[in-house]
């Protein structure tokens, strides 16, 4: 297979420059890579692709492939924007010597990634700054969940209490403040220990992984059908992404193209879960300030969204659209009226209502200069997403890696470089303008044809990475299939795993009251952390 | 403050009656699906596409017995679409007081290529009906529902305070019940509210396949609500476990971990739904309680 031509030179530059170290360099799709070498050139290759070729590590991730290999690999995505292609550096770790070693010194965004590798593979981390548990809380007993021979069914012994220790943070009129796991509002589970002198806070240490569900052990249970319905749960307000990318690393692999009519409506869907989320988190944000007003009006505009999603596909939150090969369900004329009328109505209501919230000087007040994440620090956490473009981070999956039917238009991407809390509302309200404006434009151009491909039975042990842009950021699902139509491994990556680290810097140095509206300006899934 | 008031004047009211009409759902809602137990020839295909389980059978050598149980059950109508006997209805009011409720089995006898015919045993009877709400069902519905606010003030002192726990939800169930304090549904024209504290609440709203990080976080919440208390179970994941069963990570059912009173099935369930097992829970209020504390 040949590769992109953007992407070509670079394979070029990195071959000679590495020669004999690369064991193998396949090819499997165009714009999608695998170069395997041992473990030592992890560093060297990592910092050399960063440093010419402007890469960025987005997934990194362990698969036990002992039975087939006899070794575990370890795999490190990275994303070449300007090349529109990925490259993935697989190396083998050997079952007798289960380590690896850490590059969070030099890469903070891996931290979590590689932690969450020794929970649940049992491969220790060398050199790691802090090499606890994170994935498995501590009272969980020996078990290494995602190596084959781990039941998933396996019944653990109970739950005996708490046995985490938080870092303690000394100094005269230090205290810490204990926030979670069950939060005051309607939303997910996970722990805050603030600590504070007096008002600012010092340090936030975040502890999540409260609602892991074995998410991905359960993929490799499932016939692979059935695997699209699990995607959708991995998190709920992004059912329908979560379940495209699913779809989309599938028929990668079985290298199928989705019909044009299921492209576009892909797209038109995409964009829904985009609107209905970013109008319900800029009503949020506002009632985090306690300007009710906008929050109400902000959910009564949510709410036409979501009943829209139900007469388009069945179901408010888009669930059961989604299938491998393309859509369920088509659009008739009337259902593409009622579609044509809610962008029409939802126009002049959005704008409406941005004027209300702009009006409202102690509402920007206290936007303005809240949690702030500087753009040097968003980049080396790796931010992506609503958080990563409010501070600086000219990115978009839709624009540069473009999937369902993101080729036929032009995507604007909103950047800033302040990095409050106001400008993740800008990023918003801009993507929810050209959300409106992409759905018309999709509309204007619905080709008629079939739904869905057939994909046939998947050949065994093959590899795929399918990717989506949720309106949270970069969705990835990486698959390598077993024989008879099952997977061998699936690996999902939720932006929300990435930027959750940013909360902890953008919060430095403002008030606790201040910290409700700086999350809910990040507004990161739990369950897509956590899985 | 002017610009504020003319555009709430302007907007007018957008709260619904239900649950004095109908739910305002889409025809092409997905809800309960409807089997033609009399005419339905074979369990297995639907069985077979069944993500959860919600569609099953148990084979002796002469005897199907086939079942639905509407707690799995997370509405995508992969089932209606392989069978001809299945029909998805658009009907969401599923709550039901006990699992055993959301569970419709029949005996058929079996043929030796696998299909079934005769009905041996007819479906059991359910206490929710097919289809929509009956006229004096609504009706019935709305008097709890006006009812609820002497109710509440009787027993609760003056409301209903209701604490939502996520014991390991995907957050689909959450967006919904955040609906609830929208001005389209306004749950709080019933005098009730959602609250901080589990020390104030009355009821507790789970959803989520309750995850082993979570147990302990759901037990103390619940140990911290003061007597009587009701327990909620939202969504297919709260209700059965869902697609995510039990397995090493989670408990599964709400109900593992704590004595529900309501079950309100759905993926996640649509506000219409969660009003409708959120009144029949308060209804359950009047029953003699088994502890003996409601007075
Ligand atoms: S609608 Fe319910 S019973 Fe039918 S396939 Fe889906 S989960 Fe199973």
């Amino acid at each position: 297979m040949n590769v992109l031509s953007s992407l070509q030179p670079i394979l070029n530059e990195v071959k000679q420059r590495f020669g004999e170290r690369l064991n193998a360099v396949v090819s499997p799709r165009a714009n999608e890579v695998y170069v395997h070498a041992k473990m030592d050139l992890v560093a060297g290759f990592c910092a050399h692709l960063y440093r010419k070729w402007k890469a960025r590590l987005v997934s990194l991730f362990a698969d036990d492939a002992r039975p087939s290999d006899g070794v575990f690999h370890l795999y490190y995505v990275f994303a070449l924007d300007a090349a529109h292609s990925f490259i993935t550096l697989r190396v083998p770790v050997s079952p007798e010597q289960p380590e690896f070693t850490s590059l969070t010194n030099a890469l903070p965004s891996v931290n979590w990634q590689e932690r969450e590798i020794q929970d649940l593979f049992g491969l220790k981390l060398i050199g790691h700054p802090n090499p606890r548990r994170c994935a498995l809380h501590d009272d969980w007993p020996e078990v290494y969940p995602l190596r084959k021979n781990f039941e998933l069914r396996t019944k653990l012994p109970p739950f005996e209490g708490e046995r985490h220790h938080f870092r303690t943070v000394e100094g005269e009129g230090v205290f810490q403040v204990p926030v979670g796991p069950v939060h005051a509002g309607i939303i997910e589970p996970g722990h805050f220990r603030f600590s504070v002198a007096g008002e600012p806070v010092l340090y936030l240490q975040i502890r999540l992984f409260y609602t892991h569900k074995a998410t991905e052990k359960l993929f490799e249970n499932l016939p692979v059908q059935h695997c699209v319905r699990l995607a959708e749960s991995i998190s709920g307000d992004s059912g329908f992404a979560h379940a495209t990318a699913f779809c989309h690393a599938v028929e990668r692999l079985a290298g199928v193209e989705v019909p044009p009519r299921a492209r576009v409506l892909r797209s038109i869907c995409l964009e829904l879960e985009r609107l209905y989320n970013h109008i319900a988190d800029i009503g949020a944000i506002c009632t985090d300030v306690a300007f009710v007003t906008a929050h109400m009006h902000a959910m009564r505009l949510k709410e036409r969204v979501l009943r829209v999603n139900e007469t388009l596909t069945g179901n408010r939150l888009l669930r059961g659209m989604a299938c491998l090969g393309g859509v369920r369900f088509d659009w008739d004329h009337d259902q593409l009226k009622t579609l044509a009328q809610l962008v029409a109505e939802l126009k002049p209501e959005f704008e409406s209502l941005v004027k209300l919230i702009e009006g409202s000087s102690s509402t920007l007040d206290r936007l303005e200069h809240a949690g702030v994440l500087k753009p040097e620090v968003a980049r080396d956490l790796g931010v992506v997403g609503i958080a990563g473009r409010a501070s600086g981070f000219d990115h978009d999956l839709r624009r540069d890696f473009p999937h369902a039917a993101y080729d036929q238009v032009k995507v604007h991407v909103p950047v800033y470089q302040v990095g409050d809390v106001e400008h993740r509302m800008q990023v918003r309200i801009d993507e929810v303008r050209e959300s409106l404006s992409l759905i018309e434009q999709f509309t204007a151009r619905l080709p008629n044809g079939p739904l869905s491909v057939e994909l046939g039975e998947l050949p065994a042990d093959s590899v795929a990475l399918g990717y989506v842009e949720g309106w949270r950021g970069e969705i990835f699902h990486w698959i390598r299939t077993a024989p008879g139509n099952r997977l061998a491994r699936c690996k999902v990556k939720d932006p929300s795993l990435q930027n959750w680290p940013a909360m902890s810097e953008a919060i430095l140095g403002n008030i606790i009251p201040d910290f409700p509206v700086v999350n809910k300006s990040f507004n990161l899934s739990y369950s897509g952390t956590d899985r | 403050m002017f610009e504020i008031l003319r555009k709430s004047l302007g907007t007018g009211v957008v709260t619904t009656s239900y649950p004095a009409t109908p739910p305002e759902v889409s025809i092409r809602a997905r809800g309960r699906p409807e089997i033609d137990w009399a005419n339905w020839k074979d369990a297995r295909p639907a069985a077979t596409i069944c993500p959860t389980g919600a569609i099953d059978f148990k084979d002796t050598a002469v005897a199907r017995t086939a079942s639905l149980d509407l707690a799995r059950c997370i509405f995508c109508g992969l089932c209606a679409d392989v069978d001809k006997a299945i029909r998805m209805t658009n009907v969401c009011e599923c709550a039901a007081r006990s699992r055993n409720d959301l569970m419709t089995s029949a005996s058929y006898s079996l043929r030796p290529d696998g299909t079934h015919d005769r009905l041996v045993s007819p479906p059991t009877t359910e206490k929710t009906q097919h289809g929509q709400l009956s006229a004096s069902q609504r009706e019935s519905l709305e008097v709890i529902g006006e009812q609820i606010k002497l109710r509440a003030d009787k027993i609760f002192g003056r409301s209903l305070h209701i604490r939502e726990v996520d014991a390991g939800s995907c957050n689909g169930c959450e967006v919904e019940i955040v609906g609830l304090n929208s001005p389209v549904y306004d749950i709080e024209r019933f005098g009730i509210h959602f609250v901080a504290s589990p020390r104030h609440a009355d009821m507790l709203l789970v959803t989520g396949p309750v995850t082993r990080n979570l147990e302990l976080a759901l037990r103390k919440t619940h140990n911290a609500m003061p007597d009587p208390r009701l327990v909620v179970a939202v969504g297919a994941c709260g209700c059965s476990g869902g697609i995510f069963g039990q397995n090493y990570a989670t408990v599964g059912a709400v109900d593992a971990v704590l004595p529900v009173d309501v079950y309100i099935p759905g993926c996640p369930p649509n506000p219409h739904a969660l009003l409708h097992g959120i009144l029949l829970a308060m209804g359950r209020v009047s029953q003699p309680s088994t502890s003996g504390q409601v007075t």
